[in-house]
């Protein structure tokens, strides 16, 4: 059968993205080679690994296991998308950073969409919530104790925004 | 790891669909929720060279009561079932069931009918619809409306009753009244890990007494297994300790597990042991709840 490629649209942390591909680019592939966002990482690329982990109108998806031409019109965020701009870090990457949650790197863009996506949408989660979400990722260095500890910390930083706001 | 060529379309109404899949039925796959097709085409397990993306049909998501009978839309998504407001038993079992599918990213984009359509032995929804005898409606171009009871449904691991050219768009279930209490309890070696063996029962209790019991076990055959020798054993039994340890013993006695990687026979019918007590104890609980609820309103 012929290949061809589609036009497509994409909207990824509030940009427009032109693009070309073939239907079978998956959404992860799409984001690093036809949109130059190299933060989405993959790894097992059958959504058990979580590093390529994105936000999908807000909601936190595996980018290996979605069809690029599918986000058409969505908004997409990365987590080139989490930092409000390039001298702060989103509270969730400084609890990383401050509570050493990572140590190679190669899962954290996945945790951070997923844990930031999380807490927007559930403030208020418990710690066990928290747990099981954390669970949806894989880490192969940190043992996990610290990106829990890190959550928990970004949890109280984002709660503590919200009070400062009312 | 990439998947091969494929020409995709995703119309936008079921008849679009349903044509699209008529015109090459063994070579096209329905893409829902993606969460099984797409590792399987990452793999190139499946190869399919049309992909008809049903994601933009509208009314195939949602919940609808229908008299005695809870409609759920075949691409409601897992996360949208363990949100749903449903009342009583059946609500209980279907956001408990909900919390044991995949992780919260699988859960956005995964679907109900999609994991029903997939069949795979593990899958909690193949298994709460065995329990309650679901009946799932599906449609083609070819035989128009077809209503499938879940008993004729699941035939196989990943084979189903569905012809290549239908589409599932439905499954409904029964709407337990206030006399039953219904729970799942599964095992797997990880949180979100496919269940090694999963144990679900639904019992009517009426003054203490099981008037009605329904059995179901996953992970030890490649469908559901409706456990015949648990239901027997619970039905008029008096509901207490005694009568779930005599059903479970007769459950692990009665079915004939395989053994693989994640474990033997033996160890299966143990799972089934323990798992099926947790399950109706889960029940018991909620039994607890609602007379409380009852006593404090």
């Amino acid at each position: 059968m012929t290949e061809l490629t589609v036009p497509l649209r994409l909207y990824v942390n509030g940009e427009r993205y032109d693009i070309r591909v073939e239907p079978r680019r998956t959404l992860a592939d799409a984001l690093r080679e036809d949109c130059g966002l190299t933060g989405t990482h993959l790894g097992c690329e059958h959504g058990v690994c979580g590093a390529c982990t994105v936000l999908l109108d807000g909601q936190p998806i595996r980018a290996c296991l979605m069809f690029a031409v599918q986000a058409e019109d969505a908004s997409v965020r990365t987590v080139e998308g989490l930092a409000p701009d390039d001298e702060t870090l989103h509270p969730v990457q400084q609890a990383f950073w401050e509570n050493h949650g990572l140590q190679c790197g190669f899962c954290t863009p996945g945790f951070l969409t997923l844990i930031a996506g999380h807490l927007e949408a559930q403030p208020d989660a418990s710690e066990e919530e928290l747990r099981d979400v954390l669970s949806s990722n894989l880490c192969r260095c940190t043992g996990y104790q610290n990106i829990i500890k890190a959550t928990l910390c970004a949890q109280r930083v984002l709660q503590g925004e919200e009070d400062d706001r009312l | 790891m990439k998947p091969s060529p494929f020409e995709y379309v995703c119309p936008d109404t079921l008849a679009g669909a349903l044509d699209a899949l008529a015109q090459d039925p063994d070579y096209s796959k329905v893409l829902a929720g993606g969460q099984s097709l797409v590792p399987m085409m990452n793999f190139r397990l499946a190869r399919p060279e049309r992909i008809v993306d049903i994601n933009k049909i509208p009314d195939l998501d949602g919940f609808e009561v229908q008299g005695d009978r809870l409609r759920i839309g075949a691409r409601t998504r897992h996360l949208s079932v363990q949100y749903t407001d449903q009342p009583g038993p059946l609500g209980n079992l279907l956001r408990e069931a909900a919390s044991h599918v995949g992780h919260l990213p699988i859960r956005t984009r995964g679907t109900f009918g999609g994991s029903i359509a997939h069949c795979d032995a593990a899958s909690e929804w193949c298994l709460v619809s065995t329990l309650l005898d679901a009946e799932m409606t599906a449609q083609s171009t070819a035989r128009g409306t077809r209503v499938i009871p879940a008993a004729d449904f699941f035939q196989a691991i990943f084979t189903t009753a569905l012809e290549p050219d239908e589409i599932l768009t439905s499954v409904s279930l029964p709407i337990l009244d206030d006399n039953w209490v219904a729970g799942i309890a599964e095992f797997a070696r990880r949180a979100g890990d496919f269940g090694i063996v999963t144990a679900t029962a639904a019992v009517q209790v009426v003054d203490d007494t099981i008037t009605e019991a329904r059995v179901c076990i996953g992970g030890v055959s490649e469908v559901p297994f409706r456990s015949a020798a648990a239901e027997s054993a619970l039905r008029g039994a008096t509901w207490s300790p005694d009568a779930v340890t005599a059903a479970a013993e007769a459950a692990a006695e009665e079915v004939d597990p395989p053994s693989d990687a994640h474990g033997d026979a033996a160890y299966r019918r143990d799972l089934v042991r323990a798992l099926l007590p947790r399950a109706l104890g889960q029940a018991q609980k909620q039994a607890h709840e609602q007379v409380r609820k009852t006593e404090a309103g």
